[in-house]
């Protein structure tokens, strides 16, 4: 895996790691023992107990200058999440992106004035939409009710 | 200098996309604090209950059509995406095939038998069955009642002893000339008695669905395994046969069209979106109002604007120029979802929402875990 000494290309080590996770032992049989772990935590997470840590804080954030890396979401929840986090007054800059469509990986930035950080805005994005979709659920329960009990009283 | 709250007529402006011949303007939402100086924008979730509704047009368990209003596109583009990618269905996933010997071959006759929507006992559907985990390369399946669906085809094509000799009709001439999806018998195992039986079968949702041809002496045999999936997996597990949305047009007459004018500008717009009324007295009275003299002659008037296609057809007119504005509502989304037959049309929405905010709480509970 390392380079020749003389050798004037970087080795694979060297390599900017990006946003990927960092693999502390690449030996091959640490890799299959944690494939296994994985796909435990994969069930897990289906039955609603989660373990596998899908929100990841990004280097070179600050308090309130921050980029959420979210594992195995899209534009789905990138764009509502970034909505609503938009519509904080003390948030100054909320932005969301897909770096690579071939990873399922979603980036979050958020920049806030002082007097809150970016993690306490994304929280209260978080809670937001939680609230949003109470309401749709009963506003649109309510409106499928009442369709229903004009249609009865027409026919 | 002291701030002017926005009158009404100016809220509702806000909220308009402009729809020129060649451009549009005002395309995005302007909804966020800062973005008019001293207006409060910031999130509130009363404000959003008091001008948010929700209006049916229809609601069929196939088809349902409704109008979410005063929401913003990214929430309403979310319940879309989540409708058509992840709300989860049960279809066959795995064909064991044991005897094959029609023209269809096994792999296409898999794939087939994959797209066909079932249905059955909605209890069992969404809280017995729970998501079948595949095994490790090597291990064995775990196939449970509670994670899998066993269902059987077996059919064999044989000559019909009683058909007329002159007879030239495959499905008169053999038996079992079509195979159809009704012809997939379900195999309950364990607890599925409990959930799916009755009424509450595993069952195709179109019968008459053609799987394949035979001719004697051809046989299909196969075994198949359904599982929970979702449509970001394979379209075949999407709940919805489209899930879309429009948005609202609108239609101002700014200047009064008249007379054969009025008749052609119906007919620039679909069937019953503008209607021809006649130009009362009162209206013919009044001075500068544009209809001085013309009492009793026809006047279009906008009736349906739900109805548009903003073809934009108007507005290549010149007899309509400066007369007509097109736009469309930014915050009102005619939803149409189509439903494949397993889940209610209006239950597949309320189970985007509430995907909507389970992930929402996941992610929460994650952030948590990461700032500790």
């Amino acid at each position: 895996m390392a380079a020749r000494p003389d050798s004037e290309d970087i080795a694979m080590d060297d390599a900017p790691t990006s946003h990927q996770p960092e693999v502390k032992d690449d030996t091959m049989v640490d890799d299959a023992g944690e494939d296994v772990e994985e796909e435990e935590d994969y069930e897990e997470e289906e039955e609603e107990e989660e373990e596998v840590q899908r929100v990841k804080l990004l280097p070179g954030s600050t308090e309130t200058a921050a980029s959420f890396e979210f594992s195995n979401e899209g534009h789905t929840l990138g764009n509502a999440l970034r909505y609503v986090i938009m519509r904080n007054p003390e948030v100054e800059f909320c932005a969301y992106a897909i770096p690579h469509p071939s990873e399922a990986k979603m980036n979050v930035r958020i920049q806030t004035f002082e007097g809150t950080t970016a993690i306490e805005a994304l929280e209260k994005g978080l809670r937001d939409i939680q609230e949003l979709c109470d309401v749709v659920t009963d506003k649109f329960v309510a409106a499928a009710d009442d369709f229903e009990k004009k249609k009865a009283a027409t026919a | 200098m002291p701030h002017k709250p926005p009158t009404q007529e100016e809220l509702e402006k806000r909220k308009i996309v402009g729809v020129n011949l060649e451009t549009v303007t005002d395309v995005s939402s302007t909804d966020f604090p800062g973005h008019y100086p001293g207006e409060d924008h910031a999130w509130d979730i009363e404000r959003f209950k008091r001008g948010f509704s929700v209006e049916f047009h229809q609601n069929d368990p196939h088809e349902a059509s409704f109008s979410l209003i005063g929401i913003d596109a990214s929430i309403a583009n979310a319940f879309r995406r989540i409708m058509i990618a992840d709300v989860p269905t049960l279809a066959i996933e795995n064909v064991f095939v044991w005897n094959n010997t029609s023209v269809i071959q096994d792999e296409v006759l898999a794939h087939r038998l994959g797209l066909i929507p079932f249905t059955g006992g909605r209890e069992g559907l969404t809280d017995f069955l729970k998501w079948y985990r595949k095994p490790a390369n090597g291990d064995p399946a775990e196939c449970k009642d509670f994670n899998t669906v066993a269902l059987e085809l077996n059919v064999k094509c044989e000559h019909n002893e009683n058909a007329d000799p002159n007879e030239t009709d495959p499905t008169k001439l053999y038996h079992h000339a079509h195979v159809y999806a009704k012809d997939i018998l379900f195999k309950p195992i364990g607890r599925q008695v409990d959930y799916f039986s009755g009424e509450d079968i595993i069952r195709p949702v179109n019968p008459d669905i053609l799987i394949a041809k035979l001719r004697p002496g051809q046989e299909i045999n196969v075994q198949m395994h359904m599982h929970k999936g979702v449509g970001s997996d394979h379209a075949k597990f999407s709940p919805v046969a489209t899930a879309s949305y429009r948005i609202m047009p609108t239609i101002t007459i700014t200047q009064p069209i008249i007379g054969r004018d009025a008749e052609k500008f119906q007919r620039c717009f679909p069937k019953g979106v503008i209607g021809l009324e006649k130009v009362t007295a009162e209206e013919a009275a009044q001075k500068g109002s544009g209809y001085e003299g013309h009492e009793g002659e026809l006047k279009a008037v906008v009736v349906d604007p739900k109805s548009d296609t903003v073809s934009r057809e108007a507005l290549r007119h010149e007899e309509f120029k400066d007369k007509v504005k097109l736009g469309r509502r930014r915050d009102h989304f005619i939803y149409l979802v189509e439903s494949t037959g397993q889940w209610k049309s209006d239950a597949i929405f309320l189970e985007s929402v509430s995907h909507l905010k389970a992930k929402a709480k996941a992610l929460e509970k994650q952030l948590v875990n990461m700032v500790r």
